[in-house]
């Protein structure tokens, strides 16, 4: 059996910061095991930057407050204070890191505006700033020489006396499982958003395996019904236009050319927070003031220059999928499910009720987030925590024997996908996973209510039925892209499921969670997590508090 | 839009030697290689084998070669490539096939390893507080190799790399131009070293295939032009 004393699964932001961290730190054996090459993580993908109080006129109590009040103050202020507290430290680790952050005319690092936040505050290299982050962690792992297991996919986690032993992983290389001993385990698999599949922003791999494998180990997904919704995505294929486009000074139309965003948010504009921004998108357009469905991205006051400086990815990305050069044309958008403010409960150092187990990164509920994600929050959620968890886990590791697990969960694995191969019927995988995509955009979307919430929890759990009449065509053992695909949207069923049930619960609208029955915030009987546990014939919820520290609930207005 | 796909099958359990395949798709007039892909998959043959992940052009996953040059499937609309209403896509060249697209990347890996793919500061100095300081004209520059995605198109079109399994090739030499550049780097002259002999910049007869090809605007041959300028310079005992 391989062994290792801790495995960190997945290789984005959270994962490779955590490997970075367990690299600086003596006698401890760390590997990474991620179904894709670390560079393919969808942390890449990010665009608009990092949010830190680093200008002499910032604070990071402002931080804080401009995250907590985003958040619809249903996020743990001890955890957003760690955040926001340790967050400029962080931005100058990656810098000395390597990172090729956009400067200033003095040389400092390039600051630019971005949604909900009091002051610009947000650092960034040009518009892939995920990209930038991710290849310098990565960089940074080479250098300390950092064991990874590339393309191996984790089918299950090995927990026993609710403590993890390791896990089980397939080699999709050769098709081989494999039981790999860990005394500690960090999850860092990233968000789910294609269990939005065809209307969201997320990559192919953001299959939210992890959440659903900590879910099945009995570790609780917390607050999994507010979904973040982005504001800018193209019509065509979903992919995500930044935020950074507004922060520099783009203006969001409707059909009569008005900077609609003035009735909504006043005071920030187009820069009011996702949620917020979001609603009144699919307002204006079901107010008949949308063009074909989406509204308008107008960038071109900003030249040909500017936009050439600091969005060029959006120049790229609009003319390759829209056919539209945001130079010279605004380019149309649409809200599309981002970002999963829910996920892994844990406390602020990744620590899950499963001793051992750690997540961090989107795959976690710290919670930062609450209810609804600032922009360029989630890089620096990913590399704080991503940091937090390894730091914990090199002392838990150090007082933990070499863990005995029994071999039979490499036999149930092996029975499990053997199953899957052998599995006979008329279903097919691609179309569950087509309509559990449209059904969530259509019933779990921006507004919800209780009608299709109701038809989205019965949908997915038909589905969840008939996946198991849906074969893997592919019979071979070598690079089976078939079997991951059905073990993915396995995953995915699961975690619908715990998003759906735990929306219709919430009787009240707050942060990227709105329901046209419960308009209103309702602090006196919501103001507190989700906790969604896996029981028979589905998630059993149970509450938590919130940890309110220096914000008192207030109404949220910008 | 009616578009042929023939595809360069391989199956390592099952087929002695790669073999076209076709299937004749019907795909939106916008759409992208990629999806014509992903339908074959998802509708014709589960079992074809590729890799796909961000599909907006930034994780690298699914450069391809597609009627004869290297592409990210993702994000090359099939108008652009389509020939007399088919399009052939092959795996990226110079690396092996795993199974049909798939290749195994681990020899691009290596190279991109053996040049020291990390920043390394001066540890005699102290790090600052705060950021080191840089001009903004600097930091764009060195962005457009840092912008590198390691998707390997520039490697599948390098002849040097065809004939030469050593070769470092375009992709790790600009990873390396863009540290050796670095203001903030305190190992040019270690770096200049490993990359000039004869698998490194010498071995490149600027052919420009790497740079023709390159889906993010890297341009490799710069790179390595600007890795020559250097060595030389060192060579004659000017300042670099």
């Amino acid at each position: 059996m391989l062994r290792h004393d801790v495995v960190i699964v997945g290789a984005g932001l959270a994962g490779l910061r955590a490997a970075v961290t367990l690299g600086d730190l003596p006698g401890v054996d760390v590997a990474i095991i991620s179904k894709l090459h670390p560079l393919r993580s969808h942390s890449g993908a990010a665009e608009g930057g990092i949010n830190a109080a680093l200008t002499p006129d910032d604070r990071w109590e402002d931080h804080m407050y401009d995250t907590v009040k985003g958040s619809d103050y249903v996020s743990d202020q001890d955890a957003v204070e760690v955040m926001c507290r340790e967050a400029p430290a962080e931005v100058y680790w990656l810098e000395h890191a390597g990172t090729l952050f956009n400067r200033a005319d003095d040389g400092t690092l390039a600051i630019r505006n971005f949604g909900g936040a009091g002051r610009p505050r947000t650092a960034f290299v040009a518009d892939i700033t995920g990209h930038a982050l991710l290849h310098t962690l990565y960089e940074q792992t080479v250098a300390r020489g950092v064991k990874v297991y590339e393309e191996w996919f984790v089918t299950e986690l090995v927990v026993e006396n609710e403590q993890v032993k390791g896990l089980v992983a397939l080699d999709v290389m050769t098709g081989e499982l494999h039981q790999v001993a860990a005394k500690a385990v960090i999850m860092a698999t990233g968000g789910y958003g294609r269990v939005y599949h065809g209307r969201t922003t997320n990559a192919w791999s953001s299959t939210g395996d992890g959440m659903a494998a900590a879910y099945r180990a009995g570790v609780p997904l917390a607050d999994m019904e507010f979904v973040q919704f982005h504001p800018t995505t193209l019509k065509s294929n979903g992919v995500l236009l930044t935020e950074g486009n507004r922060g520099e000074g783009g203006y969001l139309l409707n059909s009569l050319g008005e900077r609609f965003m003035s009735k909504y948010t006043p005071t920030k504009m187009e820069l009011g927070p996702r949620d917020m921004v979001s609603r009144a998108e699919i307002i204006e357009i079901n107010e008949g003031r949308g063009v074909d469905g989406c509204v308008l991205l107008d960038i071109r006051h900003l030249g040909e220059a500017k936009i050439m400086e600091r969005l060029p990815g959006t120049r790229e990305l609009s003319m390759h999928f829209a056919g539209v050069d945001p130079v010279y044309e605004p380019i149309p958008v649409r809200p599309g499910q981002h970002y999963a403010m829910g996920g892994v409960r844990t406390d602020l150092n990744g620590v899950t009720v499963v001793k051992g187990l750690y997540a961090a990164g989107e795959c976690a509920c710290v919670s930062v987030h609450g209810a609804n994600r600032l922009g360029a929050n989630s890089l620096l959620d990913t590399l704080i925590f991503g940091r937090r968890s390894a730091e914990h886990a090199y002392e838990y590791v150090k007082n933990v024997p070499p863990p005995e697990a029994s071999e039979s969960y490499l036999q149930r694995e092996e029975d499990r996908t053997r199953a899957m191969l052998g599995r006979e019927g008329t279903e097919s995988i691609a179309q569950i996973r087509n309509e559990m995509g449209l059904e969530m955009a259509d019933n779990m979307g921006v507004f919800r209510t209780p009608e299709q919430m109701q038809h989205a929890v019965s949908a997915i759990r038909e589905l969840k039925e008939r996946v198991k009449d849906a074969p893997v065509q592919d019979k071979g053992r070598i690079f089976n892209t078939d079997l991951t695909g059905a073990l993915e949207i396995e995953n995915m069923l699961e975690l619908a499921e715990v998003i759906s049930v735990g929306a219709l619960a919430r009787t009240e609208s707050r942060g990227a969670h709105s329901r046209l029955d419960f308009p209103d915030r309702d602090d006196v009987n919501w103001l507190k997590h989700t906790l969604a546990f896996r029981g028979e014939g589905g998630p059993r919820l149970e509450y938590g508090p919130v940890t309110i520290t220096r914000f008192q609930p207030e109404e949220r207005k910008y | 839009m009616r578009v042929t796909f023939r595809i360069l099958r391989y199956d390592p359990e099952r087929d002695a030697n790669p073999h076209f395949e076709s299937y004749p798709l019907e795909l939106d007039d916008r759409a992208v290689v990629l999806d014509g892909l992903v339908q074959i998959k998802d509708f014709a043959d589960s079992a074809l084998t590729f890799r796909r992940s961000c599909r907006q052009a930034i994780c690298g996953s699914c450069a391809m070669r597609v009627n004869d040059r290297e592409h990210l499937t993702c994000s090359t609309q099939l108008s652009e490539v389509v020939r007399d209403g088919t399009v052939v896509v092959e795996p990226l060249a110079n690396l092996p096939v795993i199974k049909d697209l798939a290749v195994d990347m681990e020899q691009f890996w290596r190279k991109y390893r053996a040049i020291m793919p990390f920043l390394i500061p001066d540890r005699a100095k102290p790090a600052p507080e705060k950021e080191y300081r840089m001009a903004n004209k600097e930091a764009r520059h060195l962005q457009q190799f840092g912008g590198c995605i390691q998707c390997g198109a520039c490697y599948s079109s390098c002849p040097i790399a065809a004939t030469d399994e050593e070769y470092l090739g375009p992709a790790a030499l600009a990873k390396a131009y863009r540290f050796a550049g670095d203001p903030r780097d305190s190992a040019r002259r270690e770096r200049l070293k490993i990359v000039s002999d004869e698998r490194g910049i010498w071995r490149c007869h600027t052919v420009f295939n790497c740079t023709e090809v390159c889906p993010k605007g890297v341009e490799p041959t710069y790179a390595i032009q600007q890795l020559k300028k250097l060595t030389i310079r060192r060579r004659f005992g000017l300042p670099v």
